[in-house]
């Protein structure tokens, strides 16, 4: 017993076991969602998905992650080597740098940093880097071209997504998430979704301009994974899954946990903006370190089943529609929120 | 419309659109499964559908007309003569059975499920089944046979028609020898005449050796 406490406080074990927290969420979260977006897509077409692996296929996700292990590292002949082999990781660490400003709950959060939204948006991206490297090095048209479009497009979203954090940090006073949080605790009226703990008049009319941020922050969001109606870098139809198409085995496994992690790290930065993190909808109640991983997840994860669900509905975008969306629509509409926002907290 | 307006039109009609899309697929969420989940729940197939063929051994004559209408030859018969000793029953149509079938084998590799054979059956004894899941590792294994007759009885049974066609041959050849004795035995007392000597060979000289060089 007495060596267990000596070894937490250990200043450098403890920052390790920490760190690898999130990376444990993860790799139960990753599997979650993996049959969750199975089911749900099958269910959405009327069909009913993994029946035979377990009850009702729960243990299909098993079965995936182990085929991925015993298959074959391949790489192309006249792939650049080095940085074919870089890639995946340089994506899924981009992906897990941002869970380490993403307050889980009171009490955890990786690193209790000031700029945490600003180092988040930096972090994020890099895995446009490692995507691009993968589309790159795999000398490959279609992966080149899944690359460049992912490159274009993460980096006209970076800017709603930006304009965004902005309108938050405006609101709240803070870049770092953890207060951001704090400062929406006490119950649903208190979210900045619906204006915040601000003085009856402010919040009333703040809440028209937050629901659209919220809203212009989600399909940014959306657009920041690469998930449909903006996966346009791994397009199936058009560009045989884009970057990822020569990679096979573990390191496709890698983008694939990236993907899932990305998907979780946008909502969670949703969560935290606007829907309150962990805190609790109900005030007082239901609320505490413990309870505050359990809100924080669940909201998580009804963003996710939303990505999903927005997956299964909506066809993908075409480039100039893509590019119009974040240009003419995203953007402008966002200026005009941060003009009206600071407006509204200026009186 | 002026271009601020189309502007902002596209966009709530972009919105609600989605909306609407998204609603529809969140009903479909809840409609049972149109699927069925196949190897434990079959499809009922249609009254008239065409699979796996099946051919009663007991109501075949051997007629050949199963393999003469089969387009891909995937249908082979033998057949041995039954003699007039050997009784092999009548089929459940009523037709005698003449013929034993040592081989009636139908590669179901090769068949094409046109249904075919089945019309010219006169005793309906090749029929399609609904059985459709037979895969094998092997091909050989999709050579169906459908005779029930042993070696050893094939032997006895060739070997019966074998006896009774040779007395069949040495029958008619009788016949036929008495026939050629009956017709000239007509007009009694004729003798007839010597047949001539053979003409002389003619003597050969003797072969010269071959001379080895």
């Amino acid at each position: 017993m007495e060596t267990i406490e000596a070894v937490l406080s250990n200043q450098i074990v403890l920052s390790v076991i920490l760190s690898a927290l999130p990376l444990v969420f993860i790799l139960v979260y990753a599997l979650v969602t993996l049959y969750m977006e199975m089911k749900v897509a099958a269910h959405i077409q009327d069909r009913v998905a993994y029946m035979r692996t377990g009850w009702h296929g729960v243990l299909q996700p098993f079965a995936d992650i182990f085929k991925l292990l015993q298959k074959e590292d391949i790489i192309a002949a006249k792939a650049d080597r080095f940085m074919f082999l870089l890639a995946p990781y340089i994506v899924f660490m981009g992906t897990y740098a941002g869970f380490a400003v993403i307050p889980f709950s009171s009490v955890y959060i990786g690193s209790n940093i000031n700029l945490g939204a600003f180092f988040l948006v930096a972090a994020s991206s890099l895995v446009v880097i490692g995507i691009l490297m993968g589309g790159w090095a795999s000398n490959n048209k279609w992966s080149i071209f899944g690359g460049m479009r992912s490159a274009a497009q993460m980096i006209s979203y970076e800017i709603p997504t930006a304009l965004a954090i902005v309108i938050a940090t405006m609101i709240t006073g803070s870049l770092n998430l953890q207060e951001v949080t704090k400062f929406q605790e006490g119950g649903i009226q208190n979210w900045l979704i619906f204006g915040g703990p601000l003085p009856m008049l402010q919040k009333i009319l703040l809440i028209p301009f937050t629901l659209i941020t919220f809203l212009i922050l989600f399909t940014a969001s959306l657009a920041e994974v690469n998930r449909t109606p903006f996966d346009l870098p791994e397009a199936e139809s058009e560009l045989v899954q884009g970057f990822n198409t020569e990679y096979s085995g573990m390191r496709f496994a890698m983008f694939y946990l990236a993907e899932y992690a990305n998907m979780f790290l946008v909502s969670a930065v949703v969560v935290s903006l606007f829907l309150g993190g962990w805190s609790s909808p109900f005030g007082s109640f239901l609320s505490g370190p413990v309870w505050g991983i359990f809100w924080f997840v669940m909201k998580g994860m009804f963003f996710v089943f939303l990505q999903i669900w927005i997956r299964w509905t909506l066809p993908r975008l075409r480039v100039d529609q893509l590019m119009y969306t974040s240009w003419k629509v995203l953007t402008p509409f966002l200026f005009v929120c941060i003009f009206a926002i600071g407006l509204i907290l200026v009186i | 419309m002026s271009p601020l307006r189309t502007y902002f039109h596209n966009i709530s009609h972009s919105l609600a659109t989605v909306v609407i899309g998204m609603k529809i697929t969140f009903k479909h969420l809840f409609v049972p499964s149109v699927t069925i989940q196949y190897p434990d729940v079959k499809m009922k197939l249609p009254e008239r559908a065409r699979n796996r063929l099946y051919v009663n051994i007991d109501d075949c004559i051997g007629c050949d007309q199963c393999s003469m209408a089969c387009p891909v030859d995937c249908i082979t018969i033998e057949t041995i003569k039954a003699t007039p000793d050997q009784d092999l029953g009548v089929t459940s149509t009523g037709n005698k059975k003449r013929l034993h079938l040592p081989t009636f084998d139908i590669d179901i590799a090769k068949c094409c499920y046109c249904g075919l054979c089945v019309y010219p059956c006169p005793t309906e004894c090749i029929v399609m089944t609904d059985v459709y899941e037979f895969s094998e590792f092997d091909r050989k294994n999709l050579i169906y046979n459908f005779s029930r007759m042993t070696s050893a009885e094939i032997d006895v049974a060739k070997e019966k028609a074998r006896k009774a066609e040779e007395e069949a041959v040495a029958k008619k050849a009788a016949a036929a020898a008495a026939a050629k004795a009956a017709a000239p035995a007509v007009p009694a007392g004729a003798t007839t005449p010597p047949a001539p000597p053979p003409p002389p060979k003619p003597e050969l000289p003797p072969t010269p050796p071959t001379a080895n060089t």
